[in-house]
């Protein structure tokens, strides 16, 4: 399912570029533009791909190693030179 | 007045902010910059939002859209929300825990100790600080501009150079001065707070704006309607053959115009008789302020009273248009006609349309309250000098040729939202996250947030290209893009309701400029002075004294820039993050390729800054809007270059150490 949800970030990027409506001058409920109204739609589609990552690619684990040891100093900073 | 009232209230409620949210500070460094890691779903939706949203959001794309039309939202705003969305995730979670948990406030930390490289501070620390100077001078000059153009008319003596308003330069500096005091009371805590009002105050009056300004022109469907019957091409990324049309029509009676002028003008070759002048006048009927200079060169061009050779007919065109004349002549152009597209290839006059503009319109210049003539109030009231300017560029510069918007170079603006990887102050707001869970809401959320703010702002926009106002066009043609959302806020709207709609848009400009203060201060203090002093030299109160301080460098430094700079906001925008994007790939692959090494991270980085040097001047330090290389966007052409780099010396030096390697990947 995680890279169900990578492929649909990809075909998002494709599908923006809309070559279809390049010279569509259309106005959808007689006001909104419909390059606009289909630019609008690529958000919604974008807000509903990324809930999807947030069900089914979430790296679960990052939070729980973070939990185990909350802020610890590194030993670059302590010792204050890395090179 | 009204309005400078409720901007004054406004402002003061964000100071009233800032100063509560210092009474939870608890004294530390790290509460200052990173609010002890205590913020919430909620507060970091709210703060991240709105430091990615600024003026560029709001003024930059309605001017944009004004400019270019509605393609200006798929070629950034759409684009962001799936970009901005993919960083958040990809990036903003990894670093947050190990931020969180090896103690970073910094993206310069983090690359310490991942390239096992002390320098690339040294070097990454100007670059990004030199980097958000620009993206700084985007909202302290818009702030100016937008309260300027919204107080026209406030004062009855002072201030008539800036048409008796506030000055841009006093208005920019009074929103420094109050974002610096609540990022000085209130640091990372104050600033999240700060934000999360003024996202919620640009989001609701956004759309507010919105309704008032549409229902103004009509409602909304009159409002597009008057854009597909004037300008249909505003409503595409194609040229609409009307309007192509429409303006070879109109280039064709301003190149008489440029001939006669300088026939009568320059050469002083012609001069009309009176009983001519009155046939020209009239055979034409009236329609801009300067008309009669219309009527008498289609008069003198259609009886043939005149005759240029084409040098003087090429001469004649760069005075009209007050482009600098070459010198040399070049060769090309003593036998043949000039293009409309090679003559704009000659820069403009510095001041040439002011002073000529006060010249011509000198007398009809005053207070814009007070009647043009006392014995006469029909006649109108006194023009401000930014209508003495738009009316001298309407009637004597070359109309806009229409332009389609390249494919290539849509596609390519996909590079310019990675910036959001590399923007050292959402870096430290990532790190301000409560758990990585908190992530959840601003990743699914922002994309809606972003289509909330920019999709009225666009038509907005796209509408004032062809809104009518008491029977005349609202703007004329070369109006100041940057200028259009305030001037419509004013002329459409009552003055409580264009206070409080100004509040809004310096709300999102304030949004953004409190985290950029706030994260440079820390980078100093963090990255140069506690690294380079020493941990124990300092104590936190003069460690948060030593930010403060720094602080107040960058933002008078911007505030100097800001004095001088003219150019469009949303170019100037493209270009910053066009720096941010091009060290993407050194992001990217210091938290996914392991095989990345500190030759290559250098070379990276160097190649990055170059390309952008580089572009940055064959583009005229941003005076050329529609500079492209190879077609593209500046930015691919800098992506690819510094991740060529970056990948071809990462192959061929020494791996980073075992050590390094368990750190940051230990599930490998």
């Amino acid at each position: 399912m995680r890279y169900a949800v990578y492929g649909l970030v990809v075909v998002l990027i494709i599908i923006h570029q809309d070559n279809w409506l390049w010279d569509d001058k259309r106005l959808i409920l007689g006001f909104m533009p419909i390059t606009l109204l289909y630019q609008a739609g690529i958000s919604m589609g974008a807000a509903f791909v990324w809930f999807l990552a947030t069900k089914f690619a979430w790296p679960h684990h990052l939070e729980e190693i973070a939990q185990e040891s909350p802020a610890q100093e590194s030993p670059a900073q302590e010792s204050g030179e890395t090179e | 007045m009204t309005q400078l009232v409720i901007i004054g209230i406004y402002l003061s409620l964000l100071l009233f902010l800032g100063v509560f949210s210092s009474r939870l500070f608890k004294g530390t460094s790290k509460d200052y910059m990173l609010a002890s890691h205590s913020i919430g779903p909620f507060l970091l939706l709210m703060s991240i939002f709105g430091t990615t949203m600024t003026a560029f959001a709001l003024v930059g794309s309605s001017g944009e859209a004004y400019k270019e039309g509605v393609g200006v939202y798929g070629m950034l705003a759409s684009s962001s929300g799936i970009i901005h969305s993919l960083c958040f995730f990809l990036l903003g979670i990894k670093l947050w825990s190990w931020g969180h948990k090896y103690g970073y406030t910094t993206q310069i930390q983090f690359f310490r100790e991942r390239l096992e490289s002390d320098r690339i501070g040294i070097i990454l620390f100007p670059i990004l600080v030199g980097l958000v100077i620009p993206y700084l001078l985007i909202g302290v000059m818009s702030s100016g501009v937008v309260i300027s153009s919204i107080t026209e008319g406030a004062f009855e003596n002072s201030f008539a150079a800036y048409d008796y308003g506030v000055p841009p330069w006093l208005g920019s500096l009074v929103i420094s001065l109050v974002v610096l005091i609540y990022v000085f009371f209130g640091g990372m805590r104050g600033t999240a707070w700060a934000n999360t009002f003024q996202t919620i105050v640009f989001m609701i009056l956004g759309v507010v704006t919105f309704f008032v300004i549409s229902s103004k022109l009509g409602g909304l469907q009159a409002a597009s309607h008057a854009v597909l019957e004037r300008n249909p091409s505003k409503l595409m990324r194609a040229v609409d053959p009307k309007d192509r049309e429409r303006y070879a029509e109109k280039y064709k009676t301003w190149t008489l115009i440029a001939k006669y002028n300088y026939a009568t003008r320059i050469l002083k070759t012609l001069k009309l008789t009176p009983e001519q002048k009155a046939e020209a006048y009239k055979a034409f009927k009236p329609r801009m302020p300067n008309w009669q200079n219309t009527a008498e060169a289609v008069y003198a061009a259609d009886n043939n009273l005149y005759e240029l050779t084409s040098e003087e007919v090429n001469k004649a065109l760069l005075t009209q248009d007050d482009r600098v004349m070459p010198d040399p002549f070049p060769e090309k152009y003593q036998m043949g006609l000039m293009s409309h597209h090679e003559l704009k290839e000659y820069p403009r006059k510095a001041n040439a349309e002011k002073e000529k503009a006060m010249l011509i319109f000198g007398g009809k210049i005053g207070h814009p309250t007070h009647d043009l003539d006392p014995d006469d109030p029909s006649k109108g009231k006194k023009w401000t000098i930014k209508k003495a300017l738009g009316v001298y560029r309407a009637s004597n510069w070359a109309p806009d040729a229409p332009h389609p918007m390249s494919k290539l170079v849509f596609f390519t603006y996909f590079f310019v939202p990675l910036s959001v990887g590399m923007f050292p102050h959402l870096f430290q707001h990532w790190l301000t996250a409560r758990s990585a869970g908190t992530f959840k809401l601003p990743v699914v959320a922002h994309p809606l947030f972003i289509m909330i703010v920019w999709v009225p702002c666009v038509l907005v926009g796209v509408w004032a290209t062809s809104a009518m106002f008491n029977g005349s066009p609202l703007f004329p043609p070369h109006f100041p893009a940057n200028a259009v959302l305030a001037a419509m806020v004013k002329k459409m709207t009552s003055p409580v309701l264009a206070g409080f709609l100004t509040a809004g848009i310096l709300a999102a400009i304030m949004s953004s400029l409190d985290s950029q203060f706030l994260c440079i201060g820390t980078m100093f203090t963090e990255d140069i002075v506690v690294h380079y002093g020493g941990k124990d030299r300092f104590t936190d109160k003069q460690v948060v004294l030593m930010a403060r301080m720094f602080i107040i460098l960058v933002v008078a430094i911007t505030y100097g820039f800001s004095l001088l700079e003219p150019r469009r906001v949303f170019t100037l925008g493209v270009w910053c993050f066009s720096g941010f994007s091009s060290l993407f790939p050194i992001i990217f692959a210091a938290v996914y390729w392991k095989r990345l090494t500190k030759a290559g991270a250098y070379a990276g980085v160097l190649v990055a800054i170059g390309s952008w040097l580089y572009l940055f001047k064959e583009a005229k330090y941003a005076l050329n809007p529609n500079y492209t290389f190879l077609g593209m966007m500046p930015v691919a052409t800098m992506v690819v270059a510094s991740a060529t780099a970056m990948i071809l010396v990462s192959l061929i030096t020494r791996p980073p150490s075992k050590e390094t390697l368990v750190r940051f990947f230990p599930e490998d």
